[in-house]
C-alpha cells in the first residue's frame, strides 16, 4: 500500500482494466435500484438513440472507485470523489461486453495524510469520465 | 414542458429514515466488484478501525435512490424523465457510510440552467444520521435533453 511520505505529485496508480457485461448491469440495477431501461432493454435503448444498452454511469463511477480503494488499500480512504459522464460505455450482448480501462495519476499532496488523485476512465477508446478526481487518504509512512 | 426555474434554491422535506444494513452493503460491494474484506467483514473493519463494515465510496447514491426519485418526480418541478441523463455526480465523505447507520437525506436545488436545447439541473443532498451528524454531502448534476 502507498504511503503519504513516498507518494508524490505524478505518481502513477497502477492501471486497470474492468469488464461491464449485461449481466453485471442486471446485478448493478437491483442492488443500486436505478431499474431505466437503456441499461437492460436493446430494443428502448435503440429507441431512444443510443448505439445498444449502455451502462449506469453510477456503476462507471463505482469501478474507478474500487480502483482508487484497491490502490488505498480501503474503501474509506476514498473520503471525496467526483466525476463529469462524458460519453456512455455502450456494453454489447455478448460473453466479453464492456471493457473499463481506468488510470489515475497523484495531482497534489494535501494535508492530513490525503492526496488529490486525477482519474481517467477509457472504453472502446473514449473517455467515459472526465474532470475526475478524488481525495484519498493514505497511511502516514 | 421545460424545467420549472422557480425550484431554484428549494429544499424539500426530509427523507425518510434509510437503515444501512450489512447485506446491502456487501450486495452492492459484490455489484460493483469492490473484494475488500472491510464491506464484508465486521472483524476486518473493526481492525481497520471502524465500528462495523463499511461502504465502497458510491454507496451514498443507494441511501438517496428514494429520496432523489421523489424530487426529481414532482410535478411542480417538470422533468420529463425519459430525457434525462446524468450529466456529474460527486460526495464528500465525513466519514464512510457503515452498517447500522440511519440516514436522512435531505435535497436543496442549487441551480437550474438552461443551455441551447438542454437545461441542467444542480442539486446537493445532505446526509446525516437521525442523530444529526453529518456524514456525506452528494451534488448531482442531470441534463435533460431538448425534445
Amino acid at each position: 500500500m502507498p504511503s503519504y511520505d513516498q507518494t508524490e505529485p505524478g505518481t502513477e496508480l497502477p492501471a486497470r482494466q474492468y469488464q461491464v457485461t449485461r449481466a453485471n448491469l442486471v446485478r448493478y440495477a437491483g442492488a443500486s435500484g436505478d431499474f431505466n431501461v437503456i441499461h437492460w432493454n436493446e430494443r428502448i435503448a435503440k429507441s431512444v438513440g443510443l448505439p445498444d444498452v449502455i451502462a449506469h454511469g453510477m456503476l462507471t463511477m463505482a469501478l474507478a472507485g474500487r480502483f482508487l480503494a484497491e490502490w488505498a488499500g480501503d474503501p474509506g480512504a476514498v473520503t471525496e470523489y467526483g466525476v463529469r459522464f462524458s460519453a456512455p460505455v455502450v456494453v454489447p450482448d455478448n460473453n466479453e461486453g464492456a471493457t473499463v480501462e481506468v488510470t489515475g495519476t497523484v495531482a497534489e499532496r494535501l494535508d492530513d495524510h490525503r492526496v488529490a488523485v486525477d482519474v481517467t476512465a477509457r472504453s472502446d477508446g473514449t473517455k467515459v469520465l472526465t474532470r475526475a478526481r478524488a481525495v484519498v487518504r493514505l497511511a502516514p509512512c | 414542458m421545460a424545467i420549472n426555474t422557480d425550484y431554484t434554491g428549494r429544499t424539500f422535506d426530509p427523507s425518510e429514515p434509510y437503515e444501512v444494513s450489512r447485506v446491502k452493503i456487501a450486495e452492492f460491494a459484490d455489484a460493483v466488484g469492490e473484494p475488500s474484506p472491510l464491506c464484508r467483514d465486521r472483524a476486518a473493519a473493526q481492525a481497520a478501525g471502524y465500528p462495523d463494515v463499511i461502504a465502497p465510496p458510491t454507496f451514498a447514491i443507494v441511501v438517496n435512490a428514494a429520496n432523489a426519485a421523489r424530487v426529481t418526480h414532482d410535478p411542480g418541478l417538470g422533468v420529463n424523465y425519459a430525457m434525462v441523463v446524468h450529466g456529474e455526480q460527486s460526495f464528500s465523505h465525513a466519514r464512510p457510510i457503515r452498517a447500522g447507520d440511519v440516514l436522512v437525506a435531505q435535497t436543496t436545488i442549487e441551480s437550474i440552467r438552461a443551455l441551447g436545447s438542454m437545461t441542467t439541473l444542480t442539486s446537493v443532498t445532505d446526509i446525516r444520521t437521525t442523530d444529526g451528524e453529518h456524514v456525506c454531502t452528494a451534488r448531482s448534476t442531470l441534463v435533460e435533453r431538448g425534445a
